[in-house]
C-alpha cells in the first residue's frame, strides 16, 4: 500500500512529504478499525471460550456470580459423569453417519457431476436445472412425508433412515458439476484416443483431476450431516441411537442447570467440527466459494 | 441402418445417463417424490392412521389461525433484522480485512464462521447460559454498566431480539468468506485509478467496489433470507416459541404439528406456505437486484 501511494504522488507530483503524512494517517485509521474488527471477532469466540472453559467448573462455580472466568480449580467431574450417560456410544453413532453420509453423497456427486459436465444426452439441461430449483426450497417441507415414508418402511430410529435421504439432496452434484466444468474436455478426448474406456477415463483420469472438489463437497457434507438437528430430532427417539448433538439437546432437559456437564457435553460435540475446519480452512473458503452461483 | 444408427446414438449417449443414475435414483426416492407427496398430503387430514381428503381446509385452518399468523410475522422479523444486518456487517469487516495480510484475513475468516461449523445445539445451549436471567454472564456484564437484570428470553419485549442476535452469529461467517473472496478478485488497478482522481473512500466503495460485488451480495441476501426463513434449532433450544408465542416460527409450528400433535396434513400446508413464500421473495429479489447489475 505505502509503495503504492508513493508512487501515486510521484506522478502527479504532489510533495512527498504531505503525502507522507496523508499515508500514515491512513495507515493509523487502518489499523484501528482492524483492532476493531479483531476485538468483534473476539466476541464471537467468547460462547466458545465459556463452553470450554465451563466444562471444568463445578456446578457451584458454573453458576456463581460474579463468575470465574477462568475456572480457579479445575475438575474432571464433568468429563467422567460425561462417560456415563453414555455420550461415547452417540460420539460414534454421529461419526458413523456423517461418514457413511459423506462417502455416498461424494460417489453419487462426483458420478453425477461429471455426466451433467462432460457427457451430452437429451435432457440434461432440464434435470440440471431441476435440482437447482429445488435447492431453494426449503428442506423441511420434504421432512413431513419422509417421516411418515421411513415409518412405512419400518426405518424409524434407524441409521438408514438418517442417512438415506441426506444422500438425495442435490447441492453436491451442483458443486461438482461446477468443479468437473473447468476440467479441459480435450483431456477426455485423449484418454479415449488412447483406449481408456469410460470407467478407465473416469476414474483414472477424471477423479483424480476433481480431488479438491471433492475434498470440499466432503467437508461440507459431513459438517451438515453432523449437525442435521432437525431431522435427527424426530427420526431417532432411542437412547443408544442418539447422535451427540442430539443427545446433549437431550441432557439440556435433564441436568438444567448443571452447566458445567453440558458444557462438557456440548465441548465434545462440537470438537470434530471445529478440528475439521481448523485444518482444511482452505477447502471451506473453496466450497463456500465455488457452490455461489455466479451472478 | 436405421435402427442401427439409433442404436449408435443410444449407445453414445447411454454413459451420461448410467454415470447419472446413482444419484438420481436418491434423488427421486428421497427429495422430488417428497416434494409431490407434500403437496398431497397438505390437503388431506392424515394422523398417521386416518387419512381423509380435506381439499384447501388446512390452509384454511392456518389462515384463521392466530399461532400460525403470529409464527409467520415473527419469521418475517427474523428476516427482517436479519438480511440487512448481516449483509452490512459482514460488507464492513470484510472491506477492512480484504487488502490485509493472510494472517488477518484468515483469522478474520475462522473467528466469524467458527459458530456455523460447531453443532447449532452447542451454540444455542452455550448461548442459553449466557442469557439465563440470574446465573448468564449477560446479565452481570450489563450489570457493570448499572443496567438492571433483563430476562433475555423469557421478556416478551427482548425474546425475539435475543434469538436474532444468536441467528446472526450463525449467519455472519458465510458472508464474510465470500465478500472477502469477491474483494480479492477485484483488480487493484481499479482502486489504484479511484486513488488517483481523489476519490473518497464513500465514492470509492458505492461507485467502484459496490458495483463489482453485486452478484456477491445478491446471493448473500438470497441465501441469508433462504436461511433466516428456516429457523428452528435456536427456537426449539431456548424458547420453545415462548413467551406466548412472541419467538415460534413457521419451522417450529410445523415441528410442533406434525411431530407433537400428529397433524401431518396441517404441517404439511404450513411447508406448502413457507415454501412458497421463499420462492417468491427469492424471484423477486433475484429480478430486483440482478436488473441493475448489468451496465
Amino acid at each position: 500500500m505505502k509503495g503504492n501511494s508513493v508512487n501515486i504522488a510521484f506522478r502527479n507530483n504532489i510533495p512527498a512529504r504531505n503525502n507522507i503524512s496523508a499515508n500514515s494517517k491512513k495507515i493509523f485509521i487502518d489499523s484501528v478499525l482492524v483492532g476493531v474488527v479483531l476485538l468483534f471477532a473476539l466476541m464471537f469466540l467468547f460462547p466458545f471460550y465459556w463452553m470450554v472453559t465451563g466444562a471444568f467448573k463445578i456446578q457451584m462455580v458454573a453458576i456463581s456470580i460474579p463468575p470465574e472466568w477462568f475456572p480457579k480449580a479445575p475438575t474432571l467431574d464433568n468429563i467422567k459423569l460425561l462417560a456415563k450417560v453414555p455420550s461415547g456410544r452417540w460420539f460414534l453413532n454421529s461419526l458413523f453417519i456423517s461418514g457413511a453420509t459423506t462417502l455416498l453423497v461424494c460417489i453419487t456427486s462426483a458420478m453425477a457431476g461429471y455426466s451433467l459436465s462432460k457427457k451430452e444426452f437429451p435432457g440434461r439441461n432440464i434435470i440440471f436445472w431441476m435440482f437447482v430449483a429445488v435447492m431453494t426450497l426449503p428442506k423441511q417441507v420434504i421432512l413431513v412425508p419422509l417421516f411418515v415414508m421411513m415409518r412405512k418402511m419400518q426405518l424409524f430410529d434407524s441409521f438408514t433412515g438418517l442417512i438415506l435421504p441426506a444422500v438425495g439432496w442435490p447441492f453436491g452434484i451442483f458443486l461438482m458439476k461446477q468443479f468437473t466444468q473447468t476440467l479441459p474436455s480435450e483431456l477426455l478426448q485423449a484418454a479415449k484416443i488412447d483406449g481408456c474406456n469410460e470407467l478407465q477415463t473416469f476414474f483414472k483420469i477424471v477423479l483424480p483431476l476433481v480431488k479438491p472438489g471433492i475434498g470440499a463437497l466432503a467437508i461440507f457434507t459431513f459438517m451438515s450431516s453432523w449437525n442435521d438437528y432437525f431431522w435427527q430430532l424426530i427420526m431417532i427417539k432411542s437412547t443408544p441411537m442418539k447422535t451427540i448433538p442430539l443427545g446433549i439437546a437431550g441432557m439440556q432437559e435433564e441436568y438444567s442447570t448443571n452447566y458445567g456437564l453440558i458444557m462438557a457435553g456440548s465441548t465434545l460435540a462440537s470438537i470434530p467440527m471445529i478440528a475439521v475446519f481448523l485444518s482444511f480452512q482452505k477447502y471451506f473458503t473453496r466450497g463456500i466459494t465455488m457452490g455461489a452461483v455466479k451472478g | 441402418m436405421q435402427s442401427q444408427n439409433g442404436m449408435l446414438k443410444f449407445k453414445k449417449v447411454l454413459p451420461g445417463y448410467l454415470f447419472l443414475l446413482p444419484a438420481m435414483l436418491f434423488f427421486l426416492a428421497f427429495v422430488l417424490y417428497p416434494i409431490f407427496d407434500a403437496v398431497i398430503l397438505s390437503m388431506y387430514k392424515y394422523n398417521g392412521v386416518t387419512k381423509t381428503f380435506t381439499g384447501i381446509s388446512n390452509y384454511v385452518t392456518l389462515i384463521k389461525d392466530d399461532v400460525f399468523r403470529r409464527s409467520l410475522s415473527n419469521t418475517v422479523l427474523m428476516v427482517l433484522i436479519n438480511v440487512p444486518v448481516t449483509l452490512v456487517v459482514s460488507l464492513i469487516i470484510s472491506l477492512i480485512v480484504f487488502n490485509k495480510n493472510e494472517f488477518i484475513r484468515s483469522f478474520t475468516r475462522a473467528a466469524f464462521y467458527l459458530p456455523a461449523v460447531s453443532s447449532i445445539v452447542t451454540i444455542s445451549i452455550v448461548w442459553k447460559w449466557i442469557y439465563n436471567p440470574m446465573f448468564g454472564i449477560l446479565n452481570y456484564i450489563v450489570g457493570i454498566f448499572g443496567i438492571e437484570p433483563v430476562n433475555w428470553l423469557g421478556d416478551k419485549n427482548f425474546a425475539l431480539l435475543s434469538l436474532s442476535a444468536v441467528l446472526f452469529t450463525l449467519s455472519v461467517g458465510q458472508p464474510i468468506i465470500l465478500y472477502i473472496a469477491a474483494l480479492g478478485n477485484i483488480p487493484s488497478t481499479y482502486i489504484e485509478a479511484a486513488d488517483i482522481d481523489g476519490a473518497s473512500a464513500w465514492v470509492r466503495i458505492t461507485r467502484i467496489i459496490w458495483p463489482l460485488i453485486k452478484p456477491t451480495s445478491l446471493y448473500i441476501i438470497v441465501i441469508t433470507t433462504i436461511n433466516s426463513f428456516q429457523t428452528f434449532a435456536i427456537v426449539q433450544l431456548l424458547t420453545s416459541g415462548g413467551p406466548s408465542y412472541r419467538t415460534s416460527t413457521i419451522v417450529f409450528q410445523l415441528y410442533q404439528s406434525a411431530f407433537w400433535n400428529d397433524e401431518y396434513g396441517l404441517a404439511s400446508a404450513m411447508g406448502m406456505i413457507l415454501s412458497l413464500i421463499v420462492v417468491i421473495i427469492s424471484v423477486v429479489q433475484y429480478k430486483f437486484l440482478s436488473n441493475d447489475v448489468e451496465y
